[in-house]
Order: structure tokens, then sequence, then C-alpha cells
């Protein structure tokens, strides 16, 4: 049903901040992410990435415009129903990784099923599986703060594919990472890109943008395709 | 960051269909097993913060119920030392008619088997009647002498009992003993002396079967009662059984049905008794039983110290706020976690939830401390004392949930607080 139809589509997405001065982040987005894309999204700061990445996270409504999530349309839900499919469509990766510190690497993997419905019976399985698709089986009990910023990023990449997402919006995900680990880190978004999961990459970094098959720039509120 | 507000539909019924694939059970999602696992964490993360935290509710819970046990423990030892009589004896009269001249006419008698009709009674150990025999003009004498020139003495009173109702006022007999039913069936001519009238008799021995005399009739002095708890009359009184009062002297009825009974029963008793002496119309009899053990209590708690209660309460208060401060906190320095939650789906009701039950059982905790706590200092203060420690119950379990209350009365306002953070504002900063 939904194969067809784009996982991700923003028509003349408009998002201000009633000011004084208004500011306008967004200006009139017309965008669409088909299923199994990988896409890039550059800007310099200030440029409202951050906007376009909180809208299309659902932590964020549009002003003006409609935004259709895996053919939702996302304008008239509440905040709850916003949460639900935020909670199964979505995975997140931040810059920050934002992992418990006091919660193991399995506790953090598992927090991700607590809110989207994982069957209790599945949740287990699924998180050890999902550590070990990202080649930390051998970690699971360690806290975060001791492991390294790849691996920590790691972690977050098991959170966000655990329950199974239609997206994954990663923010920067190499922004606090080395050379090295960044490029182990793209290369395991890749994998996962592979085999069908649909991606977007927010990042000031070219490098890490012009590894994706599809790059957008935005720049004072406006996207164009590179 | 203020969002324009889109028009919403109410309730969830009407809500869109959420073409999403099939929608996962929602039993499956954030059970309160997942919300208890959570809030376990949240609390357990800082071990010594919980322990400051909990004080508060501690001291305030325990003093609580350092008070009000006091309160019983010290009730318990007065209404020992003083009440172990009034506490099982009970009396029961015919209750009696004021007429317009003034005299009172009793509107019922007592039966004549009253005793084991109330003796069949649960509660009732021992019952007998009492009843003053009149006499008229005649002297009770140790030696009948007509000596007209001799000076009038107050002769002692004649009371008739039945056999039951030394053990009924608990009197104790210091030389011969009392009579049973079988001198009171035949109407025996036996007597048994109070104290002070067998010394004013001149009588302090039994063993040669003294004889004394009312009017002129004899009867055999089978022995002397020395002390009673209860009508104290007896001891001036010479006693005959009542079915000799009857046989000699027509006694019509007995004056008042002394009952001794197990502590605690009076309230029963008093119910009860009437009803089995005149099943058709018990109110013609007046009861005097002692308060059951429930109402002496509520008496009791009347007097609890209210300056050590007010205090318990402001200490409660303090612990309260604290709690309400430390979640306070804990919400802003856990900003980044609840936006974090907030991504991974977590509704703002979500979010308020875990921080109410942090908060809740944080109280609960201080609250099950408090009250063991006061328990045991009750008890220690108590053996201390050499008094029993009574403390009720229900009351120390009231006093562990009044705890949790006032958690969760704490945890509301940093609930909202937690609840109303931006998912976007949150993850800005770190976790």
């Amino acid at each position: 049903m939904s194969q067809a139809s784009p996982v991700v589509e923003l028509v003349d997405v408009t998002r201000s901040f009633p000011g004084p001065p208004e500011v306008r982040a967004l200006k009139s987005v017309n965008l669409a992410i088909a299923r199994g894309d990988y896409l890039s999204i550059v800007g310099p700061s200030g440029s409202g990435k951050s906007t376009l990445l909180n809208v299309l996270g659902l932590l964020d409504r549009p002003t003006v415009g409609e935004y259709r999530l895996d053919g939702v349309s996302t304008g008239e839900l509440s905040e709850e129903q916003r949460a639900g499919l935020r909670a199964r469509t979505i995975g997140f990766v931040f810059q920050a990784f934002h992992l418990l510190p006091r919660r193991t690497v399995l506790d953090n993997v598992l927090l991700a099923t607590l809110y989207s419905g994982v069957p209790r019976v599945e949740r287990m399985s699924r998180a050890t599986a999902a550590l070990e698709r990202v080649g930390l089986g051998h970690r699971m009990g360690f806290l975060p703060t001791t492991l390294s910023g790849g691996e920590r990023q790691r972690v977050a990449v098991a959170r966000a594919v655990i329950a199974a997402p239609q997206l994954i919006l990663a923010d920067e995900p190499t922004g606090n990472l080395d050379q090295r680990t960044s490029g182990e880190v793209m290369d395991l978004f890749e994998e996962l890109n592979h085999d069908g999961l649909t991606l977007v990459v927010i990042t000031h970094d070219q490098a890490t943008a012009d590894r994706a098959a599809r790059s957008i720039r935005i720049a004072d509120g406006r996207v164009s395709e590179l | 960051m203020r969002r324009p507000r889109l028009p919403r539909l109410r309730g969830r019924t009407a809500a869109p269909e959420e073409p999403t694939g099939p929608r996962t059970p929602r039993a499956d999602r954030f059970t309160v097993q997942d919300l208890l696992v959570e809030v376990s964490h949240g609390i357990g993360g800082h071990t010594g913060r919980l322990v400051m935290t909990t004080l508060g509710t501690v001291l305030g819970i325990g003093s609580l119920v350092v008070t009000i046990g006091f309160a019983q423990t010290a009730a318990g030892q007065l209404s020992r030392q003083f009440d172990a009589v009034a506490a099982t004896q009970a009396v029961i009269s015919p209750a009696s008619t004021r007429s317009m001249n003034g005299t009172e006419t009793p509107n019922t008698r007592l039966p004549w088997d009253a005793p084991d009709r109330v003796e069949r009674l649960a509660g009732v150990e021992r019952a007998g009647l009492i009843g003053e025999v009149p006499i008229g003009e005649l002297q009770i004498t140790a030696v009948p002498i007509n000596d007209p020139s001799a000076p009038e003495v107050l002769s002692p009173t004649l009371l008739a009992t039945s056999d039951g109702l030394l053990d009924a006022v608990r009197g104790t007999v210091v030389t011969g003993r009392y009579f049973d039913a079988g001198h009171e069936l035949r109407a025996d001519r036996v007597a048994v002396l109070g104290a002070r009238a067998a010394e004013k008799l001149g009588l302090n021995r039994v063993d040669s079967q003294p004889s004394i005399f009312v009017g002129e009739r004899p009867y055999t002095v089978i022995g002397i009662v020395g002390e009673v708890q209860r009508r104290p009359d007896l001891l001036d009184a010479v006693i005959v059984p009542l079915g000799t009062a009857r046989a000699d002297f027509g006694l019509v009825a007995a004056e008042e049905l002394q009952l001794h009974i197990a502590p605690g029963a009076g309230a029963l008793v008093a119910e009860q008794a009437p009803i089995a002496l005149d099943p058709n119309q018990p109110e013609n009899f007046e009861v005097q039983a002692p308060r059951s053990g429930s109402e002496l209590q509520e008496n009791v708690q009347a007097d609890i110290n209210v300056v050590f209660l007010v205090l318990g309460v402001i200490a409660l208060l303090a612990g309260g706020l604290g709690i309400a401060n430390v979640t306070l906190l804990s919400v802003s320095e856990r900003t980044g976690e609840i936006g974090l939650r907030r991504a991974l789906g977590a509704t703002r009701r979500d979010i308020a939830a875990q921080f109410m039950v942090e908060s809740l059982v944080i109280g609960l905790l201080g609250g099950l401390i408090g009250a063991a706590v006061g328990v045991f200092a009750v008890v220690a203060v108590a053996l201390v004392q050499q008094w029993t420690p009574i403390i009720d119950l229900p009351m120390v379990f009231g006093a562990a949930l009044l705890g949790a209350l006032v958690g969760l009365g704490a945890g509301a306002y940093p609930a909202r607080r937690a609840a109303r953070i931006e998912p976007i504002a949150a993850l800005r900063g770190g976790v």
C-alpha cells in the first residue's frame, strides 16, 4: 500500500517563529524522500537545518504546509498520536549520542522498545540482534561512559533501528567523531541503507554529505537539490 | 518557542486511521512494568541523594507514629493500673419508675434464675444476685438475750445472695466457706458474716459452728467474708442464701445482679444480658457495664499530645517540600533524558507519570522507614519503662501510605514541569 508512496513528503512547508522580528526558518519547502533513499542535507549553521530535522522528526509542526510521513498526514494528529507515529516510524541518531550514562548499553537500546510497542517477548532478542548488527555484541553490559565515541554512536544506531522504523534521521552523526571512526559509522549507515532502510543524514561536513546517493542543500530556509 | 496550534481532534476515537501497517498491541507500549523499571532506575541512580530526600518524610512519619504510639501505650498503661476491676464488672438492676409522690417503683423483678441465664452468655464469667432482706424490728444477735435494760445496738443488715455472688464481686472468705447451691435449694439456715459484722457480733472462728439469731431463729455461721471488690456493705452484713431468705422472710425479689465479665465484653454483655433475663421486655433492666475497648481508645486518641502531632505534620510538610525540590532538580538535570524519551515516542503523559511515580515511591520509602523507626522507638522506650507497647497496626500502615501520599503531592508540580519540556530544546543539551 504505502510501498509506492514516498516515506517523507513535504508540501510547501513553511516554519516561522513569531518575532519580533519574525524568523522564517523554512520557506515553502517541497521535498519527497522515497523508500530506500539515502539523502544528505547540508547547509551552514543557521540555515534551517535543525528546523527541518525537527519538522521531519515530528518534534515540531510546520506553520504552513503539509507533512506526510509514511502516508499519514501529520498536521491533524494530536500530540499523543504524533508520539506514537514517531516511535514506530522514525529512528533518531544525534550528534551528542544521547545515551543514558547510568544505564548499560543493552538498557539504552531497550529504551527505544518501551514507547514503540515492540512486543515484550521480542524486546531482548531484538536488542541483542541490533547490538550484534552494529558489532557491539561483546559490550552489552558496559556503561556508555566506558565506550569510545565511535562505539557510543554505534549503540545509538542500534537503538535507532531496533523498533524497525521506516526512516532514520541522523543529526550530525559524525560531528563528535574523528575521521576514522566517522568513516566506520558512515559505513554502518550505508550497510543499513543497503538493507532497505531510508536514511537522512544532516551534516555540515561535505565529505560525509558526498557519500549519499542524493544530496540537498539548505540555505536561508530554502532547499535546493545538488 | 511557540508553536502554532493546528486544529486538533478531540478524543482518540475520532482520530484518523493510521495506515502504518499492523498496529502494535497497546499492551506492549510503556506498560506499568516498564514504568516501574524506569522509575527504579531513576531513583536508584543517586543513592546519597535518595537518602537525603527521604529523610524529611522519615522524620515526619516517624514522629507521627511515635506520638500516636506513645499515646496508645500510655493509655493502655493507665487503664491497666486502675481499671482492672472496673473493666470487668457489670451490674444489672430493674429499671424503676418514679411515681407522682416521689417513690420509686421497680418496673420488673430479676428472675431467681438470673445468674444461670446470664452465665450462659459469652463474656460472663460469674454472676450473683443480691438483695437486702427487710427484717423490721428483729435484732441480729449472737446470743438471744431479752434484756430491756441493755442499750440498743445497731444490728447488722441482713443480705441474701445467690451462691455465685462472692465470686462475682471477687470477695474472699477468711475463714470457713461461702454457702453453695445446695444450701440455697434446701433453704438451709446457714449464714456467712461480713468481717466487720463478725467483729461486732464477737465471732472470729467458725470451726465450732457458732450460731447467730435473727430474731429468735438460729442460723449456723459457716464462714466469714474478709474482703470484696464491690458491694462493701457485704462486710457489715449477715449474709444468708436467697432460698433461705425467701422461705424465712418472704423475700420478694433481689435488688441487683452483679456480674464478673471478661475484659472488653462490656458492650456485648450490656446488649445481651437484658434479653437473656427477659426476652419480652429487655428494656426493663438497667445495665452498668464498662465501655468497650474501642470507645476507651477513641477517648484516648483525643488526648494525644496535640503539640507533637503538629510537629510531626510540620516535619512531614518539610519532607514533602524536600521531595518536590529534589524532584524538580532531577527534572532539570534530566532535561536531555526527557527530550530523548520524547524523541523515542514518549508522550507528555508518560513523562509526567514517570516523575510522579518516582516521587511517590520516594515518599512511600520514607513512609515505610519512618513507620518502622517509629515502631522501634515506641517498643524500645516501652521496654526500658517496662510498659506494654500498644501500637495500632492499621495506624502504622496508614502512616506509611501517608508518606506515599505526600510523595505524590510533592511530585505533581515537577511532573508538570517535566511534561512541558519541549524535546527540541531538550536535545540541544547532553544527557
